[in-house]
């Protein structure tokens, strides 16, 4: 029994939960439309940026939407323009370019910006701070506060000093209530709190289930004679199968700096596949590693997006509040981007909520919201490619891909699809197949000079958390993981997550689940892929979890 | 250039770390005085006097000195102050309270922990928890200068050279001992200790752990440590953790036994002078950075080791 | 009573730091910073003594950049009184940061001075006696225990073989050894609080004072990797060469 504890509360106009491009641009709005509005943003990482994680080629239309004139300014970190694209599909053996001709216009990237995403949400942070906005790391939203009529009304901060048996330590400190007319949120792909308002209002009543991918990615500082500033590198292809979604990113960036990075679509059926040593098997490719020689590994981090689209994006509103970004999910699957969207997404609710607030009006649903962004600049985005990753999905990648990139071009020349929208119809959790289906697959040992474990990948990603605090991973029920995850499904946990938080260990005959939260990175793919959704992932203390930079 | 080096010692026994901070004063090169300050210090003089490559012994002996407490050691080098030129101390608990004092006495600054000398001037010395090594170029005419010890080898014995009492300063009465209480001899303490013996999940329990690693480190007199997974396992307190996120040791003799080696668990022990391994993985990490290790089963390979040391 | 606390703005202590391919320095760039740990032990100190009513101000005081007001931010959310920045650009050295304490104390005449015993950058740990040096202060240096009585602080000392207390006459100066105490976390509301406060400045020249380099740094690079040795094939072996070759049994 936890012992009750009184919580000092705080009134704002608007309470944001989140400090990527979502919920920084959101604030930055509402300060533009009214000064007057007191708008506060909690941040979960230690500092703005902290987990934020990207690849990321930003396409700068929301930038110019927002902050028109950033490009004369001193200080803004889109420092590497976009030079040269090149779509590699990859056998074991060969490369083969695709050439640009063949690529539908909405793929292209010209005019785009290399940059570390969470250095963009540093640069948007000061700018929201000299608006006035209020921002504080360190703390995080861990519940959602409802009036009697059913409305949500703030955020509830987490407490600190909580230890592992539940009781209060010597320097517990408790969390305090963010109290707002309206609450925005921003938490990024599967939000802890915008899973339970999406829950609570049944929010995806009327779309497909959300669909995710994993994206893994280390950053390297590589021999200044193979850099080549503004080289955006895509493929698909080796090492995934024909039925496995995803495929690489290697941009070139300032500084002898190149991001490189594997997404995996995590429909993928498999459970002995490994999302991370895919990923460092790509490296290994004769077209890819030539460019590492002599190269140094200098970050390492993870992360899920969501990969539904057009028609897994839920309805934004309820009562007291807004979905925005990839807590909602608009992230553009082949053009492998989504900020822009959150940058809009964002906008497109401060603009609503700062008319409602002006209004007298809070706690309630901001409809507006909803019906413009499908016919807005997002939904011009998302639904032209909103059946790419259903096609691709269905009939692999070869084939999927092609009907895809078909789909696309029908679009833009004719502004028509024979496919419709197609719908999926399980989660990604549900798309997993028992092992005696599959085969193990055999990856290659790491050589620890381009290929790596796990352990010493994420001691580059600065990972913190208490010693002595509740495991922030639930599960749900000890005997299912054992009965179903291990016996069934062959352990997927060790697998899919890329920061080896999870391990069957043998203890004579028997099999024990340990589960390393100090290791966790919070990109939350156990959430979404468990087979039995049977691991919840909850927020530890804020200020935990890895403190990226330039990534 | 003269050097004074102070002498660490416990009034008793001159320790081993002076003769390994002579080590460095001779990189350094002149002539080397040490310098023994204490009360009833007499053994402590005649072990100092036989080290190779001293010019001289001074002895600074009060009753005030007894505990080596900053100030009044501190006035003591100082009043020797115009004749040397480098004034060193190992990077003893005494060492790094005195000679920052001492330091700023002179008006110069101190080059902390040094592990190697370069020339008279320019030492290379940890920084950032030894993830950097900074190279530095000093321009004060006087240098302090402590030495990490365990980058040192001790100097030979050889001499017998004179030895000078010289008069102490009056006491300041700045501060006075109370009282000290000494971590048990039987389990010396994991951040000082010369040997220490960790253990990880390969011992497979608590009871194994402490059946296993006890009477071994009972024979070398060893503080035990853990590796992460053993202590996450409840083998061992959480205090014992050695690693990135515990404790980082340096001792001379550093044990590993059935820990895998993550690069988590080397941060906290790299820089330990001598590391064994003991695991069944031939493959383990801990091999990469092990100067002997042992593959096979620890389970017999312990109580033999126990038994032969 | 009043207390003195210098803090220092560090590279953050979770985060595992680059050296530069140049060789000039660790990557500083985009690199997440925050208050020295030993630092925050140190003001930490300083509030328990002050909210037990041994103290009446806490005052923070940092040298450095510009950005370092963000760790006094830190202080003052943490519960100093007030906080002052010495601007004094990025590198100054330990001798120039006890100088600017030298003459703050003159200014301000505190009767205890608290640091952290070292900064996790340089590593140095000499500041605090230095500090005591130039004043001809007491000190107690790597405390685990502060107890004030009379005009005497009483401080449990972690030294290499155990716990060592002295009793040093205020003023006095002390630094912070880890397990002093825990430091606590700083509450949304304190934070918004000291958001408010404002930060005194002052300059190198205001306090007499200029610089002067005592050390070049000449390169900083990443310590070499330990070699894999050699595997033994037996306890015999393993003893023989730890007694003989290495000397340590």
């Amino acid at each position: 029994m936890q012992p009750f504890v009184m919580r000092e509360s705080m009134e704002f106009d608007v309470v944001i939960v989140g400090t990527g491009p979502a919920g920084l641009s959101a604030a930055i709005r509402l300060k533009q439309i009214n000064p007057a509005l007191s708008v506060v943003v909690l941040e979960k990482g230690v500092e703005v940026g902290a987990h934020i994680l990207s690849g990321a080629v930003v396409d700068p239309i929301g930038i110019d939407a927002l902050l028109p004139g950033w490009r004369r300014e001193e200080g803004h970190p889109f420092k590497t323009v976009v030079t040269q694209e090149r779509f590699l599909m990859l056998g074991e053996k060969g490369a083969w370019n695709i050439p640009n001709a063949l690529m539908p216009g909405i793929l292209s990237n010209r005019g785009n910006f290399v940059v570390s995403l969470g250095n963009v949400c540093r640069w948007l942070a000061r700018k929201a701070e000299a608006l006035g906005v209020e921002i504080y790391p360190g703390f995080t939203g861990v519940e959602v506060l409802y009036n009697k009529a059913g409305a949500v009304i703030g955020v509830v901060t987490g407490d600190m000093g909580v230890k592992k048996n539940g009781s209060h330590g010597l320097n517990y400190m408790p969390g305090m209530e963010l109290l707002g007319k309206y609450v925005l949120i921003g938490e990024g792909a599967r939000g802890s709190l915008a899973k339970e308002v999406i829950a609570r209002y049944a929010l995806d009543r009327e779309c497909s289930p959300q669909r995710y991918g994993i994206g893994l990615k280390e950053l390297w500082e590589i021999d200044p004679i193979y850099h080549q500033s503004g080289l955006v590198l895509h493929s698909f292809g080796w090492p995934l199968d024909e039925c496995t979604g995803g495929g690489s990113f290697l941009y070139h960036m300032e500084g002898n700096k190149v991001s490189v990075g594997f997404v995996v679509h995590l429909d993928y059926k498999n459970p002995y596949l490994s999302p991370f040593e895919e990923f460092q098997r790509f490296k290994t490719h004769s077209a890819i590693r030539g460019i590492f020689t002599g190269a140094r590994r200098v970050a390492y981090g993870a992360r899920a997006l969501t990969e539904g689209g057009w028609q897994s994006v839920p309805k934004l509103i309820f009562p007291g509040g807004v979905l925005i970004g990839c807590a909602a999910g608009f992230m553009n699957v082949p053009r492998i981007k989504g900020s822009h969207n959150a940058v809009l997404s964002g906008m497109v609710a401060a603009e609503h909520v700062a008319v409602a607030i002006a209004k007298g009006r809070a706690h309630d649903e901001v409809a507006g919201i909803e019906d413009s962004w499908r016919v807005g600049v997002i939904g011009r985005d998302l639904l032209p490619v909103r059946n790419v990753k259903p096609l691709w999905a269905k009939y692999g990648t070869k084939l999927g891909m092609m009907l895809g990139g078909f789909d696309m071009w029908c679009q833009q020349l004719f502004g028509f699809s024979f496919f419709g929208t197609m719908h999926y119809k399980k989660t990604d959790s549900a798309m997993l197949e028992p092992a005696f289906l599959h085969d193990p697959i055999r990856y290659p040992a790491p050589d620890n000079v381009l290929t790596f474990d796990r352990l010493s990948s994420i001691y580059l990603s600065n990972i913190r958390h208490e010693d002595d605090e509740p495991c922030h991973l639930l599960i749900k029920d000890k005997k299912l993981q054992e009965m179903s995850e291990l016996t069934v499904y062959g352990g997927p946990s060790i697998r899919y997550c890329p920061a080896a938080v999870y391990e069957w260990i043998s203890e004579g005959n028997n099999k024990r689940y340990v589960i390393n939260a100090q290791n966790c990175i919070h990109c939350k793919t156990c959430d979404i892929k468990d087979p039995n959704q049977n691991i919840e992932w909850t927020s530890p203390e804020g200020g935990e979890g890895p403190v990226y930079s330039d990534m | 250039m003269t050097i004074l080096l102070l002498a660490a010692h416990d009034n008793r026994y001159l320790s081993v770390e002076t003769s390994k901070a002579l080590t460095a004063a001779q990189g350094i090169g002149g002539d080397i005085d040490i310098l023994v300050a204490g009360e009833g210090v007499h053994q402590v003089v005649a072990a100092a006097a036989k080290l190779a490559g001293v010019r001289k012994v001074l002895v600074a002996e009060a009753l005030y000195l007894q505990h080596q407490l900053a100030e009044p050691l501190a006035c003591v080098i100082f009043s020797l102050a115009d004749r040397y030129d480098v004034f060193m101390a190992a990077a003893t608990a005494v060492g790094k309270d005195v000679m920052p004092r001492l330091a700023g006495q002179l008006g110069v600054m101190q080059i902390s922990e040094v592990i190697a000398v370069l020339a008279p001037d320019t030492f290379q010395r940890p920084i950032y928890a030894g993830n950097a090594i900074e190279t530095v170029q000093v321009f004060d005419a006087k240098k302090v200068i402590t030495v990490r010890t365990t980058c040192f080898t001790a100097a030979g014995e050889g001499g017998n050279v004179w030895v000078e009492k010289i008069t102490v300063p009056e006491d300041l009465g700045l501060s006075r001992f109370v009282s000290q209480v000494d971590s048990d001899e039987g389990q010396p303490e994991l951040g000082s200790a010369r040997v220490v013996v960790s253990g990880g999940r390969g011992l497979g329990s608590s009871e194994n752990f402490k059946a296993l690693l006890e009477p071994l480190a009972e024979r070398l007199r060893a503080a035990i440590g853990a590796s992460r997974a053993a202590v996450d396992a409840g083998y061992a307190p959480n205090d014992r953790q050695i690693g990135q996120t515990g404790k980082a040791v340096s001792p001379e003799l550093y044990i590993a036994i059935g820990i895998s080696g993550a690069i988590q668990h080397l941060a906290g022990m790299m820089d330990s002078r001598v590391i064994v391994a003991i695991n069944k993985d031939s493959e383990a990490p801990i091999f990469q950075v092990a100067d002997y290790g042992l593959v096979g089963d620890l389970f017999e390979i312990v109580p033999e080791l126990t038994k032969a040391v | 009573m009043k207390i003195i606390v210098g803090v220092k703005r560090v590279v953050d202590h979770n985060v595992k730091v680059r050296v530069k391919a140049d060789g000039s320095g660790v990557e500083l760039a985009n690199v997440r910073m925050s208050i020295n740990p030993f630092d925050e032990i140190a003001l930490e100190e300083a509030v328990r003594l002050r909210e037990k009513g041994t103290a009446s101000e806490v005052v923070a005081v940092s040298v450095g950049a510009d950005a370092a007001q963000e760790t006094l931010r830190t202080a003052l959310a943490m519960g100093a009184d007030r906080a002052i920045l010495v601007m004094g650009g990025e590198a100054l050295q330990s001798l120039e940061v006890a100088a600017v304490f030298k003459e703050l104390v003159q200014i301000e005449t505190p009767d205890l001075v608290i640091f952290g015993k070292q900064a996790i950058d340089s590593d140095r740990n000499q500041t605090g006696q230095m500090l005591a040096g130039l004043l001809g202060w007491g000190q107690a240096t790597f405390a685990s225990a502060v107890n004030i009585e009379n005009d005497e602080a009483i401080v449990a000392r972690e030294v290499d073989a155990g716990i060592q207390t002295i009793a040093v006459r205020l003023p006095a100066v002390i630094t912070a050894d880890l397990r002093l105490n825990e430091p606590r976390y700083i509450s949304l509301p304190n934070i918004m609080k000291a958001r408010k406060k404002t930060i005194e400045k002052k300059t190198l020249s205001e306090l007499g004072l200029t610089r002067k380099s005592h050390l070049k740094v000449l390169k900083v690079e990443e310590p070499t990797v330990r070699k894999p040795g050699i595997r033994v094939n037996g306890v015999a072996e393993l003893v023989e060469k730890l007694r003989h070759e290495k000397k340590l049994l």
